[in-house]
């Protein structure tokens, strides 16, 4: 319920809240996305998104991070069972 | 991207496992509040992996799961009214109501349509005027900002057609209930995550103080958990209660200030009941009055519901800790994700369900 999707600031296209929105990139996807919590974003920004508003900036590292754990989810791979155990 | 990462590292991993089970003199008991975190706790086999040193409990932390069966009554009777849509999040529609879930209702002819982002209700209500739309707003303090705005953004447009049932709800107050509740066993916190992105963990200093419980705000990767056990230990260990932040990645002191401003000016915080847990002071939020046209409790009435049986379902053992899920005697026999008997085993983020899905047996 709480999850948020990183993506790329893309274009600014309203800044006046409630409706200040720009593209966001995810995964090669654009969508629309509300920018009202995060005024201060510039375009190359990686913002979290939840429920279609951006929730935050992050760095670049972390949003690689969140794309992969949301990847793997499906996966159910425990690091403790993995190749390379003892 | 890289192939190695080290919030995954299998050596890193099993080095702060080492570590905790070096650091700890005897087994604690520590909670996360935050589905997320109970999924990657169990899919990562981080509880088999510290079994005997740390008991982990699962909290409250999914916010469909504490919902209130007359919330979810309230949206199904409006859904069946003539001209009514009742919009919400995917994640609402298999919760079980009094007699009913959404799903079911809207299988019987009740319009129910679903939505990623509460804005997309507001547009659904822009561009039909001759229907009423109802949006039906849970979740946690990630979820605020985006319902805030979207009543903000139905107030901009004049929109007469647009309300929202507000089921929002509050983490900290529900971990002072934990705390508060007689044989308490949690001594230790992980403080979720995203609710933090939000709300940022300035409250969390007081609270660690006034119950002499550390408070560890953490992610979701297998090294930010167990960084965050490990520091509940160590906190533990030496007798401090304190609050820390092992994602700073993400989160900040004061949170996100903007999205604060804009939850504030849309909401005002009240006593809510939680599924499972009862009353809690403080633990929910409300329209405040100048947003009242777009509140669907002050809007239309609520139809008195035909009282039944209550469940046998021991959500609030569950969810405060009391018990865990593989204790509950329904767990894997009559209740199965298939066939659930309650709410946290019906969303994807109920412990109850986590445990289903990632193979623990029935104690
Ligand atoms: S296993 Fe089923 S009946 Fe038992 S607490 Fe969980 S959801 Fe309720």
């Amino acid at each position: 319920m709480c999850l948020a999707v990183p993506g790329q600031l893309v274009e600014w296209i309203e800044r006046e809240s409630p409706f200040a929105e720009g593209v966001v990139e995810f995964a090669g996807v654009r969508r629309r996305t509300n920018l009202a919590c995060v005024p201060e974003a510039v375009v190359g920004d990686f913002v979290l998104v939840h429920a279609g508003v951006a929730i935050s900036r992050i760095d670049a590292d972390e949003a690689q991070r969140i794309l992969r754990t949301l990847e793997e989810i499906e996966f159910d791979q425990p690091p403790f069972k993995s190749e390379d155990s003892l | 991207m890289k192939y190695v990462d080290e919030y995954r590292n299998p050596q890193i991993c099993r080095r702060l496992v080492a570590e905790i089970r070096a650091s700890a003199s005897r087994c604690y008991t520590i909670m996360e509040v935050c589905g997320g975190q109970t999924h990657g706790l169990l899919m990562h086999g981080i509880d088999q992996e510290l079994d005997g040193v740390i008991e982990l409990l699962h909290g409250p932390g999914c916010p469909v799961c504490v919902t209130p069966a007359e919330d979810i009554d309230f949206a199904i009777s409006l859904c069946q009214r003539e001209r009514f849509t009742v919009v919400t999040f995917g994640d609402m529609l298999r919760v079980p109501g009094t007699t009913l879930s959404l799903r079911e209702a809207r299988a019987r002819g009740g319009d129910v349509r679903l939505v990623y982002s509460p804005l997309d209700a507001v547009q659904l209500a822009k561009s039909d005027p001759s229907r009423e739309f109802v949006f039906f707003a849970v979740g946690f303090e990630t979820t605020t900002p985006a319902t805030a705005l979207a009543v903000q953004q139905a107030a901009s447009l004049g929109l007469e057609n647009f309300s929202m049932i507000v089921a929002h709800v509050r983490v900290q107050p529900a971990m002072e209930a934990i705390m508060d509740a007689d044989a308490c066993r949690v001594e230790a916190f992980l403080a979720a995550g995203h609710v933090c992105t939000v709300n940022g963990y300035a409250s969390y200093d007081r609270f660690a103080e006034r119950y002499r419980v550390p408070v560890v705000v953490t992610g979701f990767e297998p090294v930010d958990l167990l960084g965050g056990i490990l520091s509940c230990v160590l906190q533990l260990e030496q007798g401090v209660a304190k609050v820390e932040n092992r994602y700073e990645r993400s989160v900040h002191h004061a949170g996100n200030i903007e999205a604060l401003r804009v939850v504030d000016e849309t909401y005002a915080i009240c006593d809510q009941p939680w599924r499972g847990l009862g009353k809690i002071p403080n633990g929910g939020l409300r329209l405040r009055d100048h947003w009242r046209q777009f509140d669907a409790a002050q809007k239309f009435s609520r139809v008195a519901m035909p009282i039944v049986e209550p469940t046998p379902c021991r959500s609030g053992d569950v969810l405060t800790g009391r018990i865990r899920p593989t204790e509950c005697e329904y767990f894997g026999r009559e209740c199965t994700q298939d066939t659930p008997l309650g709410a946290p085993m019906v969303s994807s983020e109920g412990a109850c369900a986590a445990y289903a899905r990632h193979a623990r047996q029935r104690v």
